[in-house]
């Protein structure tokens, strides 16, 4: 099918996208001024390109949900982003950056693409320091780096346990200073609840002002869609309570195709949950397996008694402690990729080693750190996440171990798009989360930053140009057109039908039940069985849901139930195709585990004869959707068995 | 655990807004304030009265969203978090606790607890920033920074924008605000050199803004969830009067 064209340049790999550059086509200053640029979401990857676009001259629109730009979830990641400098002279390279992220994806990313991200990562180290982000330096004055999982070199950066607040603040910085010179307009409180398409392109979008409650019309020549993932599908994430997929969905219904929705990470170092009332999961860095080891006690009698609170963890003696990590994978130890922690520690806690009274948690212990290196210098690196840890749970990780357990955290699916970061649908790009191209099956840590700021300010502002280049001619989009109104006239019915219903439950009860099929059947451990049952019961909760949900309030005012009801409306569909996904794709690769399809230690056995492609969804109405497939084509790896045993 | 509630009801900005009493029972000491709001507003929901409206999102400190004056505190009585990681451990059983919004001229109601913070958005607009463009930058290490001018540099830059400090000082000052970022930028190589600019935009911005003097009470150190210091402000008001000088 040409529509699923993924332009991949010709040549060989490490020369594809210079060959590509040279070869697209740019646009003159003159005519970027008369081109408009609208841009959704303001994390890094859409603080980075909306402020690349501005600095090109384009004139460009804004949109975030939040009340500023820089509440974007991406400044609360925490632990660093990845770049091949080779500071630290451990061997690393482009293709070193590029090999790990292939195979910590379990093989089912793009070649070209992940190049490419490894190839840019070391302009936004640069890039980065330029705009005065505080990255963590040595004390001859040069960067310092850590190590994350997946990698056996220390190439990430960071600024303490703030590096995505620091990396966000960098691109707001600068996406502020375009706002100053009058080159980006920014529209914070403002939600996209509509693409719109003119004669094939996107042209626009339907918005609600967030404060006002007005439904409001903007065109433009391109759309850009930044709005991330979509892991509060699941309801408790680690993803902030207003990140949604709802952008990304309306892109879908309007023909952009979905690629690999089933793709989820869990993440294995999250502070476990503690309740039924509990409204989302707080993650632990991934830095802090540089430092902490994770371990269970060898003894159910162990077990026993630290469930009823008898003992505590540093009472357990080492020689009874299992660092089933260090024991599986004595290669890489407690520095695995995050899938494989992840089910490392389900194992456990199944197999009934579980350290906490719901026995679904595991320890992380910084004892031997702390004995090693000295109090002061574990605090100096980790202070603010072990300040967060003792405030939620009250205990103090100095002297006890964190009890951590996985979550939901990241969605490697998403919008598909083409080696230009363009979607099915000419003139709509995806970028950062919201794309589904540089992670397979499982993203590596500190890999987030890294690719939504290469998409950023590195790829789009190159690739946009050549589609735009095509559009100079074109007028400025007319907002009055039958395709705007229409679009507006669905919203606004979509809406009245919400508030219509006027049932008993509330969105956040139907969301909890969604997160609960969600995590019991498409978690982290899938079988035909379990999504069969989740293909029945997702339909009957949406029926449910256009049933009895009561929407307070009104639509024309500031409304945060009506805003959780429009964005459960569309997780109540992501849901069902993300289960459709993980039942066709009959192998388990990255943290898609399907029970039925293992090796004999439990590790995802993947089927490249048959899977070995991107599993690309079709929106079909009422009817289902419609699978194409993108074959993957590894020239410069050798597909294999992931081991990260020796 | 039971409460009772004083919470400030205000329908929209122009609107005479009010206290409203409400009760809360059965919280677990673990659960975190705004779930113990959620579990409020979702009773609320059931007995078909209107939820309260009340800023948050990442719910792990780091955003800035949550704001919240309880109990005459902003971000309630424990030191050096946000609303958002303060857990009901904290409050008596049968307390009764206010909660107010920020309350500020710069920063209006929007609606119950939501206030419009685009102020700041504002100010660091107006400077808040290197002027350097995507692309052409020397390498990151071409530019050697002491360990000790990066880590001040983190200090100030640790700063989340929640708008606290503001809420706090009995003038509606923003220098807290505005020295962290000024102070952040300076104590780097690369923000020196448009620093004097920076500090006189940014300041400018902030008194167009109506946002009221600095007389050194601290308070805005005392309440900020960050523990960004005072001195910042001393480095702030060094950079604006040099700044003076040059001109």
């Amino acid at each position: 099918m040409s529509i699923l064209d993924s332009k991949i340049p010709e040549g060989p790999l490490a020369q594809k996208w210079s060959k590509h550059k040279a070869e697209i086509k740019v646009v003159s200053p003159a005519n970027k001024r008369k081109l408009d640029v609208i841009v959704i979401g303001t994390g890094l990857g859409g603080a980075s390109a909306a402020a690349s676009l501005g600095e090109l001259g384009y004139n460009v629109k804004v949109f975030c949900i939040s009340d500023s730009p820089r509440r974007a979830h991406s400044i609360a990641a925490q632990g660093g982003i990845n770049a091949a400098k080779n500071y630290q002279n451990d061997n690393d390279s482009v293709f070193r950056l590029f090999y790990d992220t292939i195979k910590g994806g379990d093989y089912r990313a793009r070649e070209a693409n992940v190049y490419r991200l490894a190839e840019v990562a070391n302009s936004i180290i640069d890039q980065c320091v330029a705009q005065g982000v505080p990255f963590a330096r040595d004390y001859g004055g040069l960067l310092d780096n850590r190590s994350f999982g997946g990698a056996q070199v220390s190439r990430t950066f960071y600024a303490r346990g703030q590096t995505g607040q620091q990396l966000l603040l960098g691109a707001y910085a600068a996406l502020n200073r375009q706002v100053n010179k009058g080159s980006v307009k920014s529209y914070p409180r403002y939600e996209m609840l509509d693409l719109v398409v003119v004669d094939g392109k996107a042209r626009g979008i339907i918005a609600r002002n967030l404060v006002t409650g007005a439904i409001e019309r903007f065109g433009a020549h391109a759309v850009v869609i930044a709005s991330g993932g979509y892991g509060n599908v699941f309801f408790l994430s680690t993803n902030a309570m207003n990140s949604n997929g709802s952008a990304a969905w309306q892109c879908y219904k309007k023909g952009a195709m979905f690629a690999n929705p089933c793709f989820t990470q869990i993440h294995p170092t999250c502070i476990p949950v503690h309740g039924d009332q509990q409204s989302k999961l707080t993650l632990m860095s991934e830095s802090l397996r540089n430092d902490g080891r994770i371990w269970v006690p060898k003894k159910e009698s162990d077990v026993a008694k630290l469930r009823s609170g008898a003992i505590k963890a540093s009472q357990i003696p080492e020689e009874d402690r299992d660092y089933y990590l260090e024991r599986r994978y004595p290669a890489f130890g407690n520095l695995v990729p995050r899938d494989v922690a992840s089910r490392a520690a389900k194992e456990r806690c199944d197999a009934g080693f579980g350290v906490n009274s719901t026995g679904l948690a595991v320890y992380l212990d910084f004892s031997t750190a702390i004995k090693r290196l000295g109090r002061n210098v574990i605090e100096q690196r980790y202070g603010n996440l072990f300040q967060m840890y003792e405030k939620i749970t009250d205990v103090n990780p100095y002297d006890e171990p964190m009890m951590i357990y996985p979550a939901v955290h990241y969605t490697m699916g998403g919008i598909w798009v083409d080696y230009n970061l363009m979607t099915t649908i000419p003139g709509l790009y995806a970028i950062g989360e919201a794309n589904f191209s540089d992670h397979g099956a499982n993203r590596l840590g500190a890999s987030a930053l890294m690719q939504g700021l290469a998409d950023g300010y590195f790829v789009l502002p190159y690739t946009i140009g050549d589609y735009l280049s095509h559009e100079i001619q074109s007028p400025k989009v007319d907002t009055n057109a039958p395709e705007f109104v229409a679009a507006e006239k669905a919203i606004r019915e979509k809406i009245a039908k919400l508030f219509s219903v006027n049932g008993t439950l509330s969105p956040d009860d139907i969301h909890k039940e969604l997160g609960h099929i969600m995590w019991d059947n498409v978690g982290m451990a899938r079988s035909e069985e379990s999504l069969k049952k989740a293909l029945v019961e997702i339909p009957k909760l949406r029926e449910k849901f256009w049933k009895n949900v009561r929407v307070a309030g009104k639509g024309e005012e500031f409304n945060q139930e009506l805003e959780k009801a429009l964005r459960l409306a569309d997780f109540l569909e992501m849901g069902e195709l993300m289960a459709r996904d993980a039942l066709n794709r009959n192998e388990s690769c990255g943290g898609h585990f399907r029970v039925e399809y293992q090796t004999s230690e439990g590790e995802t056995l993947r089927d490249d004869q048959n899977y070995a492609y991107v599993a690309i969804w079709e929106y079909k109405g009422d009817a289902e959707p419609v699978m194409y497939k993108e074959e993957l084509k590894f020239e410069a790896v050798k597909l294999a068995q992931r081991n990260y045993k020796d | 655990m039971n409460f009772t509630l004083k919470v400030w009801r205000q329908a929209s900005p122009k609107a005479k807004g009010e206290f409203k009493t409400y009760q809360v029972s059965n919280i677990s000491p673990d659960t975190s304030f705004l779930e113990m709001l959620d579990i409020l507003n979702n009773n609320l929901i059931h007995e078909g009265q209107d939820p309260v409206a009340f800023d948050h999102d990442c719910r792990e400190g780091i955003c800035g969203a949550c704001s919240l004056f309880i109990n005459g505190h902003a971000h309630g009585p424990d030191t050096l978090i946000t609303t958002c990681q303060l857990h009901m451990r904290k409050f008596k059983d049968g307390e009764t606790i206010t909660i107010e919004p920020w309350r500020s001229a710069a920063f209006p109601v929007i609606k119950d607890l939501v206030v419009n913070r685009q102020a700041f958005d504002q100010i660091l607009q107006s400077g808040g920033f290197i002027s350097v463009n995507t692309g052409g930058v020397p390498d990151a290490n071409a530019i050697p920074i002491s360990k000790k001018d990066a880590d001040e540099s983190m200090d100030a830059a640790a700063c989340i924008g929640c708008g606290a400090c503001v809420a706090t000082c009995k003038n509606g000052s923003a220098m807290l605000f505005v020295a962290a970022r000024v102070s952040s930028l300076a104590k780097l190589p690369q923000g020196r050199i448009e620093a004097a600019r920076r500090a006189k935009a940014m300041v400018a911005k902030m008194d167009e803004l109506g946002f009221g003097a600095c007389t050194n009470t601290g308070a805005c150190e005392a309440e900020c969830p960050k523990g960004i210091s005072i001195a910042h402000i001393a480095r702030l008001n060094r950079e604006f009067l040099s700044a003076k000088f040059q001109d």
